[in-house]
């Protein structure tokens, strides 16, 4: 009864029930339309533009005063400390002049081995470089953006490494931007191969920034702390070989027929600025339509068992 | 009766999209890791002062708006943020007598169930879209209502100078 009386304030138009209730019909219909068919990918665009820009600006405020410092710091560095640092580079230099020419003949070899047993070169991959224009702010996610977009060729499905290793993927592009889902975003996977065994398995992002997880691998599976993984490239989507993670942690508990295993990734996946687009992935045949259900099938299970 | 009895000129169309946009962009400052969890939500905070207070000015049209904004720049789902904050500004005009009826100091406590269901609205979309939750995400309503405080005695004393000003 109150609530019917307070709305004799408010004859101006419909009432507030009756707006809330069109807003909130309009907002759910967005939310399954952008949920489920990805058909306002234009109107985020066309929104984003001046949306971006006013981001990077916000950003670029706030972190100028740090950069500031940091160059105050190193106009401050003493000579001594460059003189040090320049031996160190020097050595570097040296020891990755070696590793270089090493690599040089290892391509050669390698080269010449592939023609031999007639299989499929692998393409070079084209990369280009991106800078991380600012992070995301959703305390759920674990996105970054970076500074090229459609306009560089950008295309979502990408992948996504520092010098080191793998990084994420490009999930979703604008025209001058594109957004990067890291591989420790919750549940975001990336099949793997290990190193040392050549296992494969699917390593699991945990939401977490510094962990990774490699989920139902049997107990009595071959995995010592240390092990590193590689791209196993089954997917069609990361190319094959690109280092991921490095096992840290393995708890074998008997009473459970998995192994908790976890996995600390070995790019600067949070350190990074500048990083690698690679692009111009090679295309691997298309599956047969039976085989295709039967994966499909198994994937849900997957999900099904994971909930 | 001890409230303030000071007669405030009707807020300009342009204040008001001011304080929005000044919100929006303190939204948007690189808030990383714990300080991402505890950043209050500024233009919900915005959005509800102006509700209870220019309830016919700014209804659930404009937070459904602000909230399209606030979805872009998040990249979440189109809608979550619209939902939450057309929820917001729905109970914010629902009990703006309310609200008003109790002094500056005492509407935090007010204010702090309508922010928590705007919070709860955005964590159920997201949930029912295969999220998943983080308990951390719920301080965000705490800080935005510790911050109700000093944000609305801010808003009044730039109205409040305005009006000064013309009178001069």
């Amino acid at each position: 009864m109150d609530s019917t009386q307070s709305f004799r304030f408010f004859n101006r138009g419909p009432s507030p029930v009756a707006r809330l209730i069109f807003f909130m019909l309009l907002s759910v219909l967005l939310l399954f339309i952008d949920g489920r068919y990805k058909h306002l990918e234009s109107i985020r665009n066309v929104l984003a533009l001046p949306i971006h820009a006013l981001q990077r600006i916000a950003t670029n405020l706030s972190t100028q005063p740090g950069a500031l410092l940091d160059e105050l710091g190193n106009y401050l560095d003493t000579q001594g400390n460059l003189v040090r640092e320049n031996v160190q580079l020097r050595q570097q230099q040296t020891a990755y002049a070696a590793q270089l020419l090493q690599l040089q003949i290892l391509q050669a070899e390698n080269a010449h081995l592939r023609k031999f047993f007639d299989v499929r070169e692998h393409a070079d991959f084209p990369m280009q470089m991106a800078e991380i224009v600012y992070a995301e702010r959703d305390i759920f996610k674990r996105k970054v953006f970076v500074d090229k977009g459609t306009q560089k060729n950008v295309a979502a499905g990408q992948i996504v490494m520092d010098d080191i290793g793998l990084v994420g993927q490009v999930t979703r592009v604008y025209p001058w931007l594109s957004e990067v889902t890291l591989i420790t975003d919750k549940d975001h996977a990336v099949p793997i191969q290990m190193l040392r065994t050549g296992l494969r398995a699917v390593v699991f992002g945990s939401g977490d920034v510094s962990n990774l997880a490699l989920r139902y691998m049997p107990s009595s599976s071959d995995i010592q702390v240390g092990d590193v993984m590689v791209t196993s490239g089954i997917d069609g989507t990361y190319p094959p070989g690109l280092p991921v993670a490095k096992v840290t942690q393995i708890e074998r508990d008997p009473a459970y027929p998995f192994a908790r295993i976890l996995c600390a990734p070995l790019a600067g996946v949070d350190q990074q600025r500048q990083l690698m687009i690679i692009s111009g992935l090679h295309k691997l045949p298309e599956l047969p339509v039976e085989d295709s259900k039967i994966t499909e099938s198994k994937n849900k299970k997957l999900k099904r068992s994971k909930q | 009766m001890s409230k303030d009895q000071e007669f405030l000129l009707p807020a300009s169309g342009a204040f008001i999209a001011a304080s929005l946009f000044v919100a929006l962009m303190l939204n948007w400052l690189p808030w990383q890791g714990l300080w991402l969890a505890v950043r209050p939500d500024f233009a919900a905070l915005v959005l509800l002062y102006w509700c209870t207070h220019k309830p016919h000015r700014i209804g659930i049209g404009i937070a459904w708006m602000v909230g399209i904004l606030a979805d872009v720049s998040d990249s979440s789902l189109f809608g979550q943020h619209a939902l939450a904050y057309s929820v917001l500004a729905f109970g914010g005009i629902l009990l703006h007598r309310r609200i008003q009826m109790f002094e500056v100091s005492e509407q935090p406590m007010q204010v702090l169930p309508l922010l928590a269901a705007s919070y709860g609205v955005f964590a159920l979309v997201h949930w029912l879209s295969g999220g998943h939750l983080s308990w951390e995400y719920f301080l965000g309503c705490l800080t935005s209502a510790l911050l109700w405080l000093p944000m609305s005695v801010l808003l009044q004393t730039l109205r409040r100078s305005r009006n000064d000003h013309n009178n001069l």
